[in-house]
């Protein structure tokens, strides 16, 4: 099998996936997260959004502390209807 | 050839673009934030010609026909396809309603029809049916993926030579008479500006900023930003909720199933005037109001969990209904969608760029309809309806 190296497990992405969006021109991290769906898993880009960060600091010559963070969303952790809504039906 | 600056980044604005290069104009296109970043990214996807007025079924039965085409004319997926908007009444009042528009859809060649709740249970398994009394289905409304579609316009755009600016704010206008002569914007701090022949303000929510940059009244077209939200679950079986599913009487509450990742996307019509621009912030009251509704239209939910909610704006006109025209000589406007931006943008687009170089479109756009000097004249069209 071929050597692909996931860096998002929520949505299968992996890092040569986020280096040919980075090489087709897209570098805003909130253009690369809506393409990839990376950070719109159920982690919320624990895992994923610092690897993508560096590589696409390592891609655009960028530091990665000026690279903002995605926004995220909540809730951070997710959370069952049941509990938002209550039990039993209303 | 003349150049054209088009001001938004949004769907409206990506897709005009790629429509005048296909005209073969040059175009300058300016967004201040990511391409997509104000409302066509926070959009529920959906895509319908289930309207109750002339002017928005003709419209939208066009623009389906040309999102049927889409992904073979611009070559990359967009994810369009036909789950349908099934509407469901709770009254026999509500059904009367229902029969009434899908007469007007079907005399414009929409083949909605009225359908019992054992058909709604074919179409959407895990549905309850026992509040509702029929629905109004039309197979051939339908979805697709925002960020796909603006970036499949947008590729194709830059292809064709638009020179796509994003983080690139318009900070002034130039106007000589009734013209718009050049356009002032701010890129990395610096301020440049560019001469232009004409200009199309499709900034949505930021419209009335930008007309005021042109020397008319922030009121000319009035447009208010309210933050619609939406709130996700974690991926389900596809085929769950395939349609947009909405009772409108239950404060137009609707879900559909993200035709990417299954997860079930759950909107309401609760809504909140944004505080400004920026007030992009969801609210915890919203997703309580928005999953009761949810959990009575399919009760399984309540075993589902919440992936994310997230708020965008409803760029609202007083009717509901686009402002689509000219304003000056060369100075147009497609802006105040009110929620319905993504779904026209393939007619709206194409029209826009016909009208802007040949002064008439073929597609079936009613310009007095959506005239944007109308509230001036206090002659609003009635209101369209507002979801998904």
């Amino acid at each position: 099998m071929s050597g692909k190296k996931i860096i998002c497990r929520c949505n299968d992405v992996t890092v040569e996936g986020v280096e040919r969006l980075i090489d087709s021109g897209i570098t805003d991290i909130e253009e690369i997260k809506r393409l990839l769906r990376i950070g719109m898993g159920p982690c919320q880009g624990r895992t994923c959004i610092p690897i993508v960060i560096s590589i696409l600091a390592r891609k655009t010559g960028k530091r990665q502390e000026d690279i903002p963070l995605p926004k995220s969303r909540v809730p951070i952790m997710p959370v069952r209807v049941e509990v938002l809504v209550g039990g039993a039906d209303e | 050839m003349s150049k054209i600056a088009i001001i938004g980044g949004g769907i409206i604005g990506v897709a005009t673009a790629y429509e005048l290069a296909k005209l073969g104009e040059e175009v300058i296109l300016f967004e201040k934030n990511y391409f997509g970043s104000g409302s066509t990214f926070r959009c529920a996807t959906g895509i319908r010609a289930q309207f109750t007025d002339e002017a928005n079924i003709r419209l939208m039965k066009y623009a389906i026909e040309r999102w049927e085409r889409l992904e073979e004319e611009l070559g990359a997926e967009i994810g369009f396809r036909h789950s349908g908007y099934l509407f469901l009444a709770t009254s026999e009042e509500e059904v009367e309603a229902f029969k009434n528009n899908i007469k007007l859809q079907n005399s414009f060649g929409v083949p909605t029809r009225l359908i019992d709740m054992d058909e709604a249970k074919e179409i959407v398994p895990p549905l309850n049916t026992e509040p509702f009394l029929a629905g109004a289905w039309n197979p051939m409304d339908g979805k697709a993926n925002p960020f796909k579609t603006l970036f499949a316009y947008l590729t194709k755009a830059k292809e064709m030579g638009v020179d796509a600016r994003e983080h690139t704010e318009v900070v002034a206008l130039e106007r000589e008479g009734d013209k718009i002569i050049a356009v002032k914007f701010r890129s990395n701090g610096k301020v440049e500006s560019v001469k232009v022949d004409a200009l199309l303000n499709a900034a949505n929510a930021w419209a009335p900023l930008i007309n005021e940059m042109a020397g008319l009244s922030r009121e000319l077209v009035p447009i208010t930003a309210y933050k619609h939200q939406l709130v996700k679950t974690e991926p389900l079986k596809p085929g769950q909720v395939e349609p947009l599913v909405c009772p409108p009487s239950w404060n137009d509450s609707y879900l559909i199933q993200d035709g990417e990742d299954g997860g079930i996307i759950c909107g309401s019509g609760i809504e909140h005037k944004a505080k400004s621009l920026d007030d992009y912030e969801p609210t915890y009251d919203f997703l309580r109001g928005v999953l009761k509704y949810a959990v009575q239209i399919i009760p399984a939910i309540r075993h589902a969990h919440i992936v994310r909610q997230w708020a965008g704006f409803y760029a609202k006109t007083p009717d509901k209904n686009p402002a689509i025209g000219r304003l000056l000589d060369n100075f147009y406007i497609a802006a105040g969608f009110s929620g319905h931006g993504f779904m026209m943008a393939p007619a709206v687009a194409q029209a826009m760029a016909e009208f802007m170089t040949k002064g008439k479109s073929k597609v079936p756009l009613d310009w007095e309809w959506y005239d944007p000097y109308r509230f001036e004249r206090g002659e609003l069209r009635s209101s369209a309806f507002q979801i998904g």
